[in-house]
């Protein structure tokens, strides 16, 4: 592989206040799956966003088959072979299938041929697809498949993933590998974006690690420990989160048959869900995102309303009870999205600290608020978790995301809940904070609170977790402990391959 | 009372002319909507396209004229919305109400030396031997070229957003602008000419009201049309045909109200002068209540600012 497909040489793309890139050069060969590694924040996006023509470098030079590429627009990318499956971002819910796939095609075909094209392809790769269907009905793993067909409509030189497993099933990586090893031999390059990096041990060839917008290094992933590339990342060495192995104390929430239905008409409902956690023990849910999550956590919260006998808090029916009554009890939850959801963007870390910790931390007194109370109790959390920003007073949008979470999350922990909800409590948030988060959690279950953690991160699950379920389609597997489980055995839970099948191309 | 007095034929006949303003500036609307930004200031672009269609076809005395400048009117005065949402991103909702109260005083103003002043007449387009036809030919054929062309329109619209390119990017816009932004569509532009083409429809409307309908020109005119179009819009779940049925449904009970009025029925005034209003809005909520599914038709992004960066 002497030639190159793509080469870059020292771009650098600076946002105000912050250097995105600087001086990134590496090259991709014919046929090679090249990964791209780094942290939240180390500048991938930024990087592939230039090569897709989304946005334009400040200086350095790309080139195409030895030939300058600058593309001005997405088109200009596409025109020249390059195609990308976005992380989000890229769907529309309220078209179908084959509409969305017109959309990301420079010439489309008329919509019966297109949609004949659809199903041959979706065939010979083995990702089963109706052109027909609304993608806002899709699960996440078919959504993937609709940006993956509409690059492959467009037989890409160059296709750029960006995390596309996060969604996905255990068995449903493996069905993706198959697809992507079946692209690579008939000579297509990939440029692969992940953090995951016992994947790009199995997939990649060659890999490029950012850090704070740089190249901190090449590696072949194949040689390398996944130690070894993590550090590489994060720049420091990692410690794994601990604790003690201790007897279950007693049903703290009992959920009976709860079921309901989502109030988003393309959220799953909740069908028949029981659910025992015990008193000091973390049950972790995993699942594929969409199949519930959201809904559970709402059940849970009090956001949403259910029979009161199916929800119990220490025997106690809590399910008629609203957030704000379910706190008073110590029913507390942290939801998964930061902005807008667990904190209000335009308000101060202060005042946000007020809007789930008034009851608990008593900051309110007849009906007046108690501000210099309030402050203190920020403060505490900015300085128990780590939280870097210049003080209370600032707004909340203007934290990282990292940072933002050690606050959502340690503004419930330290309201010492009696049962604690967590929607991704790692979420976009660096390796080392995402530490920090898990032992904190840890240590709240070894002060005696039970916790329910839902997470779409199956090692963070592995990690903390004292027994694993799995939601699928709004349904809970039955839970199991987490010690000794497989990867095989929870992808099962999880509704295994969702009926893809592996690909059948003979390259 | 009596209802013998009313004559059906001509009931069903004025019905068309009666909607038409309301349903030209409903589906520009629509159109506007379905690229996700909400412009409440339908009302306002329909008085300014009233008084530039006036002034105009008076001046020029060619009603054809008056129509065509009326459409730009609307469209520029929805240019001042379009810049100030899409380029300097204010609320939506909030300067839809300011080009409301806008349109109506510089409307005032421009119409200052028309009042009372009768415009040249607008023809009926001559379709020979069907407008002959007993009851039908009196109902449908003789109309003006407005009529015909505001129906045209609700088809083109209709195949527009179904069958073309154009109008799939359109709906993709409307629907997540962020995903059109990453594939490389341009959604401020795609929703700059969606604003000016809603502007430009509620000018004709508002030109056919004092062209046609009146026909003269009084400040205030429309009182409340481009309202009753909005409604129309969100109630006929963005959807052209039902569009139409609503704004056929309003003129329909307006004109029988008229009628009723007319004939001397024993009810209040009030109540006969509020039920197009009533009726319109109670069946086309009756018919968009099948919950999730109407609301799938609603465009995701309606009323959200755009701005590259994210």
């Amino acid at each position: 592989m002497a030639e190159t497909l793509l080469s870059i040489e020292g771009l650098r793309k600076a946002y105000p206040g912050v250097v995105a890139n600087d001086d990134v050069s590496f090259s991709i060969a014919p046929g090679e799956v090249h990964a791209l590694l780094g942290e939240n924040g180390a500048g991938k996006s930024t990087l592939v966003k230039m090569i897709y023509g989304l946005v334009r470098p400040d200086s350095g030079r790309m080139l195409m088959k030895g030939q300058p590429y600058e593309p001005a627009t997405p088109h200009a990318a596409r025109a020249a072979g390059v195609a990308m499956v976005f992380q989000h971002f890229s769907l529309f819910e309220a078209l179908n299938v084959a509409e969305n796939v017109a959309l990301g095609m420079e010439d489309p075909p008329k919509q019966r041929e297109l949609a004949a094209r659809i199903r041959e392809v979706s065939e010979t790769y083995g990702l089963p697809l109706d052109p027909g269907r609304l993608v806002g009905d899709l699960s996440a793993g078919e959504r993937q498949r609709v940006e993956i067909i509409r690059c492959l409509l467009q037989d890409p030189k160059l296709l750029i993933m960006d995390e596309p497993t996060s969604v996905l099933t255990p068995q449903e990586v493996d069905i993706l590998f198959e697809t992507l090893r079946k692209l690579q031999a008939e000579g297509t390059s990939i440029l692969y974006i992940s953090h995951k990096l016992e994947e790009i041990r199995t997939l990649c060839d060659g890999a490029t690690i950012l850090r704070l917008g740089k190249v901190v290094g090449t590696c072949d992933p194949k040689e390398s420990s996944a130690r070894e590339m993590a550090e590489m990342m994060v720049g420091q060495t990692l410690h794994t989160p601990s604790r003690e192995e201790k007897p279950l104390g007693d049903v703290v929430l009992d959920l009976t048959a709860l079921s309901l239905r989502s109030a988003n008409p393309f959220g799953t409902s909740l069908k028949e869900i029981d659910l025992q956690v015990h008193a000091g023990e973390v049950l972790g849910i995993g699942g594929v995102a969409g199949n519930g999550q959201d809904e559970l956590l709402a059940a849970l919260s009090g956001e949403a309303l259910s029979p009161a006998e199916a929800v119990k808090l220490n025997g106690q029916p809590v399910g008629q009870l609203g957030p704000n009554a379910r706190r008073r009890l110590g029913l507390l939850a942290a939801p998964e999205e930061r902005l807008g959801h667990a904190a209000a963007p335009d308000m101060s870390l202060t005042e946000n600290a007020l809007l789930t910790g008034a009851i608990r931390e008593e900051l309110v007194s007849n009906g007046f608020l108690k501000w210099p109370a309030a402050k203190s109790f920020a403060e505490k959390i900015i300085e128990r978790f780590d939280v870097r920003t210049p003080g209370p007073a600032n707004a909340a949008r203007s934290l990282s995301g990292g940072n933002l979470q050690k606050f959502v999350v340690g503004r419930e922990i330290l309201q010492r809940p009696i049962c604690l909800v967590v929607n991704q409590p790692t979420w976009g948030v660096d390796a080392s904070a995402a530490a920090a988060i898990r032992q904190a959690l840890l240590d709240l279950a070894a002060e005696g609170a039970a916790l329910v953690v839902i997470s779409q991160d199956l090692d963070e699950l592995m990690e903390i977790s004292d027994r694993f379920a799995a939601l699928n389609e709004g349904r809970l597997s039955p839970t199991r402990p987490a010690k000794g489980l497989t990867v095989d055995e929870i992808g099962l839970m999880m509704g295994g391959a969702h009926d893809m099948e592996v690909a059948h191309v003979d390259a | 009372m009596d209802l013998s007095a009313i004559n059906p034929a001509v009931l069903l006949a004025s019905l068309m002319v009666a909607s038409t303003p309301i349903l030209l500036a409903a589906i520009g609307e629509l159109i506007v909507e379905k690229s996700g930004v909400l412009n409440l200031g339908v009302e306002g672009m329909m008085i300014t396209g009233a008084i530039c269609g006036f002034a105009i076809a008076v001046q020029t005395g060619s009603p054809a004229l008056g129509f065509v400048g009326a459409a730009a009117g609307g469209a520029l005065l929805s240019m001042t919305f379009g810049v100030l949402t899409q380029f300097f991103l204010s609320n939506q909702v909030a300067t839809g109400l300011a080009l409301t109260l806008f349109g109506l005083g510089l409307s005032a103003l421009l119409g200052q030396g028309y009042v009372g002043i009768k415009p040249p007449p607008v023809g009926d387009i001559n379709l020979g031997p069907l407008a002959d036809l007993p009851f039908i030919g009196r109902v449908l054929f003789q109309h003006d070229a407005m009529v015909y062309f505001s129906l045209l329109l609700v088809a083109a619209v209709w195949a527009f957003l179904k069958y073309t390119r154009a109008g799939l990017i359109l709906r993709a816009v409307g629907e997540s602008h962020d995903a059109a932004h990453a594939l490389g569509y341009k959604v401020v532009w795609v929703r700059l000419m969606a604003i000016a083409f809603g502007g430009a429809c509620a000018g004709l409307g508002g030109a056919y009201l004092s062209l046609v309908r009146v026909p003269q020109w009084t400040e205030g005119m429309t009182a409340g049309a481009g309202w009753i179009a909005l409604a129309i819009v969100v109630f006929g779940s963005w959807k052209p045909w039902r569009v139409l049925i609503g704004a056929y449904l309003f003129g329909g009970v307006t004109v029988l109200q008229l009628n009723l009025q007319a004939a001397g029925l024993a009810v209040p005034v009030e109540y006969l002068s509020m039920s197009p209003y009533l009726i319109t809005i109670l069946v086309l909520v009756i018919m968009s209540s099948g919950r999730g599914r109407a609301a799938l038709n609603a465009p995701a992004s309606l009323g959200r600012s755009f701005h590259a960066s994210s």
